[in-house]
């Protein structure tokens, strides 16, 4: 194998996993070590450079992170980095004096964002410290999109809600709410602004159309649309029996509402195994402990209905063969079931929907009907009109919603500074020496057994109780404190300079998982067999140095197992292994070449 | 010497022995040697070798006396018994625990100071008696534990940290070993565990005594320009000249060899040792020309490294000679061992 390039910043971002796996690429590994610290503020503030809403991050986001948690690796269970989050987020100061300094003289360019969710929110918490003038759009009478209407207060209070959303808000936002945009055409003709950043989310509920829909459409509700009118005070009951169609993570939050509305009996039904659900597994887990029952293989048929109400669902009941790598080969059906219900809802997807943009504008739709954007840019075929969030690429979830939002904004930049949008500045990467003296590293090193803390709930009986009873009551002060321990410091780099070895072999001794080899060089395949580990995780890259001084043998890392506990540093009699903290540098806006409007040069006394 | 604990935590795929253990299972305290040493290396490989031979940990025995090499014995095998002994005497040690219980596995652990200045007596006696265990020489040329004066070991010409050239010749035990008769005899490099830890297995296979003399650089002290024993002038001068794979019992001998250049050893308990033959003229069978070339190459400035001879013929063991019971002394009882007053009136008769 050709020597490891590391001074491409994607190689030590990828070592760490729960950075690269993260959207928004969020600095993990440097929060939890400020939470270790008590420094909270701090925490929250790194947090909120990427990821921008932690507090609402904390208890709702879909955790990419976790599944790609190296520790999960090394003893199954991942390090509660969400749960962690939230705890920056609920023991910081006001962060106020922390936040971007809106300048007030402004550049004169005029943004429009659609929809006041997650993704235009960030494009104004981008654009606002730089001088632009940002308007918002929003059908509702309140910010929030999606986080406000779909995601029921018990997982999401609404008042960590309403301060996130202040915070960006506050910066002088031009908020113009219960104002839906009806015309695309009228907007840009208005020739009010400079760019328009479509964030008008995925607000349309699929539906399921089966003999007896229409007549028992009193009973029969569309999950999203369903969860809106319960956030917004619409809905306040539901029957005792309640039917969920459809086993995704809006199925989870429709279920354990309707417990809340007075069901007693809630059924979530599945047409395939468990092993095909789209929930989030923690997410089932809530619902389960909630006494939900989620039943398999069953797959709707017919709405019956009875003296012309609904009565309940017929099903088919489904038998499939599933091969070795798990995946369905054949299906038939089995035979029918009737399940009695007062309430059907329906929670089987949605999808982006713009009967407000006028065909005609140069805004292509694809044969879906889905806006043609580009992937970098976000820049949809009409140069100046941008898409993010679920608009863009259809439903997916908060975080990749900010992280389409940071990349519009610099494409906003751009496009308003009449530089080419699809120029951007490229990530860069930060090494620094951990060594602070002969035995002496300036990060917690120790390996920690502990395992992952589970999160407090409040009582079953109590929870329902009302409708916004938060669920999870936050990592105690002791469970804060051993979780932050597990975090393994993937940030904090094992960097090696090969023409200091003498192959001692003292850091292949004393690594406790085995992942440093010293031997001669071959193809990447054959490298990974002969290891003193196999290294079976193609996933992960394997290290590879230049031909050593002594003997032309290589050194080879297998990152994937690494504990970072800095052993082959310590050990290392010429410091050719040195544990280097890596800080990923990902463009923002403000990155950009003058993103600041000029300042008055300061006069030098 | 390090302050950070050795995580318990293990890579999920490590390879388990016999007995079910892992190579982690086998290791010991945390080294306080400096970071670099030779000697951790060997540790390193001396754990490899004990896990691969699914050797029980509480029927292993570590000996040692006194300096850094025989400070390493507390590193490996921490479910092991073990004995630091006086400077040098280590062999008495061993002797003793072996003359009463020959049923455990002996692994006495020195440097070149323990051995060949203080110990030379201890050592020379040990080989005579062809004392059961496997006796590594861990051998850098210097005394590191008092700051790197020039050891018996250190060769004609090499320099001191500071400077100083030794003049004094070195004692070579390999050459001495041959002399008084051993019966395997091997040198190996610490930076070479495929060579090093087949020959610990097999040196803990043979049965007498089987020296190792392992070069281990002393990072510290001799790892510098001018120096013979320096990990960069050890891999230039270093010739291989018998690899030796070491087939346990219980497996078939699958190593495709072709005759001539592949010798196999049936050692005592049925398993093996595959000799590859890396110098074609060299025969490690032959204690007399063996002991000539080892000496022409040494005088040319290489070590020739590998299993060196070997004898698994020899009829010599300590226990053989003296004819012991087969069971372990300990384990016969006071009974059995003790002749009484009456048996001890008879011996006595003899002698009157």
């Amino acid at each position: 194998m050709e020597p490891t390039d590391t001074s491409h910043p994607d190689y030590y971002h990828r070592v760490v996993d729960c950075q690269w796996a993260c959207p928004a690429h969020t600095d993990v590994p440097e929060y939890i070590r400020l939470i270790a610290q008590g420094r909270f503020t701090d925490a929250y503030m790194v947090n909120r450079h990427s990821n921008v809403f932690p507090g609402i991050l904390g208890r709702v986001c879909d955790r990419p992170c976790e599944p790609a948690c190296r520790r999960g690796r090394i003893e199954q269970k991942p390090v509660a980095i969400c749960r962690l989050k939230r705890v920056a987020a609920d023991h910081r100061d006001d962060v106020s004096a922390r936040l971007p300094q809106i300048p007030t003289a402004k550049n004169g360019k005029r943004i429009a964002c659609i929809g006041a969710g997650c993704a235009s929110l960030t494009v104004a918490n981008d654009l606002m410290p730089l001088g632009y003038q940002v308007t918002i759009f929003e059908q509702y009478g309140e910010p929030g999109g999606l986080m406000r209407t779909n995601i029921p207060s018990f997982r999401l209070p609404a008042a960590v809600l309403n301060e996130e959303i202040a915070m960006i808000s506050g910066m002088g936002v031009d908020l113009r709410l219960n104002t839906p945009v009806s015309s695309m055409r009228e907007l840009l003709g208005s020739g009010g602004f400079d760019a328009v950043f479509v964030g008008s989310g995925a607000p349309k509920g699929k539906e399921l159309k089966l003999p007896g829909r229409e007549a028992a459409a009193a009973n029969v509700h569309i999950g999203i649309a369903w969860l809106e009118s319960v956030a917004f005070g619409h809905i306040d009951k539901v029957g005792k029996r309640v039917l969920i169609i459809g086993v995704g993570n809006t199925a989870m939050d429709c279920c354990r509402t309707s417990l809340r509305l007075g069901a007693e009996s809630v059924k979530v039904m599945a047409r395939k195994p468990r092993a095909f659900f789209k929930a989030s597994a923690w997410e089932l887990e809530d619902a389960e402990e909630e006494s939900v029952q989620i039943v398999v293989n069953r797959s709707p048929k017919a709405f019956v209905l009875e003296g012309g109400r609904l009565s309940g669902m017929l099903f088919d009941r489904m038998e499939y063969d599933v091969d070795d790598a798990g995946r369905i080969t054949a299906e038939r059906v089995a035979g029918e079931e009737f399940l009695p219900a007062d309430d059907v809802i329906l929670a089987i997807g949605q999808e982006n929907a713009f009967p407000w943009i006028e065909r005609d504008l140069g805004i292509e739709f694809d044969k879906w009907d889905v806006p043609v954007i580009d992937k970098t840019t976000f820049q949809s075929t009409r140069a100046g009109v941008f898409f993010g969030g679920d608009a863009a690429f259809g439903p997916k979830n908060i975080i990749w919603a900010v992280e389409h939002g940071h990349q519009a904004a610099i494409s906003i930049h751009r496009h308003c500074q009449g530089e080419p949008v699809a120029e951007r500045l490229p990530p860069g990467m930060n090494l620094q020496s951990r060594k602070m003296g002969m035995h002496e590293w300036s990060y917690s090193n120790d390996y920690t057994p502990v395992e992952r803390r589970l999160m407090p709930h409040v009582s079953i009986k109590e929870r329902f109780k009302k409708l916004n009873i938060e669920v999870e009551l936050g990592f105690t002060a002791e469970q804060v404190e051993q979780e932050v321990q597990r975090c393994l410091n993937c940030d904090v780099q094992t960097v090696f300079t090969a023409k200091l070895c003498i192959e001692c072999d003292a850091c292949i001794d004393i690594c406790p998982v085995d992942c440093l080899t010293i031997t001669h060089n071959g193809t990447e395949s054959e490298l990974r067999a002969r290891l003193k580990a196999p290294a079976k995780n193609l996933a992960e890259p394997l290290y590879v140095s230049a031909a050593l001084p002594q003997t032309a043998r290589v050194m080879v890392k297998d990152e994937d197992l690494c504990v970072h506990c800095g052993l082959c540093a310590e050990r290392c009699p010429t410091a050719a292994w040195d544990m280097q903290k890596s800080e990923l540098k990902w463009p923002h806006a403000a990155d950009e070449p003058r993103a600041l409007p000029a300042q008055p040069a300061k006069k030098i006394a | 010497m390090t302050f950070i604990a050795k995580p318990k935590v293990a890579h999920p795929s490590l390879p388990r022995n016999t007995l079910g253990l892992t190579r982690r299972d086998y290791e010991g305290a945390l080294s306080t040697l400096c970071a670099g040493c030779g000697h951790d290396s060997i540790t390193a490989s001396i754990t490899e070798a004990i896990w691969g031979l699914s050797l029980e940990p509480q029927n292993v025995v570590k000996l040692s006396g006194i300096g850094c090499s025989s400070k390493t014995t507390a590193y490996f095998v921490s479910g092991g018994h073990g004995f630091n002994s006086v400077h040098g005497r280590m062999p008495s040690i061993a002797m003793g625990a072996n003359a009463a219980n020959r049923d455990l596995t002996y692994i006495g652990v020195s440097g070149d100071g323990d051995t060949l200045s203080i110990g030379l007596g201890q050592f020379c006696h040990a080989i005579r008696r062809n004392l059961d265990m496997l006796y590594i020489i861990e051998n850098n040329g210097v005394y590191g534990l008092t700051k790197g004066q020039f050891s018996a070991s250190a060769d004609i010409g090499t320099k001191a940290k500071k400077g100083e050239t030794n003049v004094q010749p070195p004692i070579d035990p390999v050459l001495l070993a041959m002399t008084l008769g051993a019966s395997f005899v091997a040198r190996s490099f610490s930076g070479d565990k495929a060579q090093l830890v087949p020959l610990i297995q097999a040196g803990l296979k043979h049965r007498g005594f089987a020296l190792i003399d392992v070069l281990s650089p002393c990072v510290t002290f001799n790892d510098h320009e001018g120096s013979t024993k320096s990990y960069a002038y050890t891999r230039e001068h270093y010739e291989p000249a018998v690899h030796a794979d070491f087939v346990p019992l219980e497996r078939e001998i699958s190593v495709d060899y072709r005759a001539g250049e592949t010798v196999p050893v049936v050692m005592h308990d049925g398993s093996r040792i595959l000799l590859r033959k890396l110098d074609a003229a060299y025969d490690p069978t032959n204690r007399v020309s063996a002991a000539q070339q080892i000496q022409e190459r040494m005088r040319a400035g290489e070590y020739l490294t590998g299993l060196l001879f070997v004898d698994e013929n020899a009829q010599h063991e300590f226990h053989q000679v003296n004819s012991t019971p087969a069971a372990p002394l300990n384990s016969i009882p006071y009974e059995a061992l003790s002749p009484g007053s009456q048996g001890l009136e008879k011996i006595l008769a003899r002698y009157r």
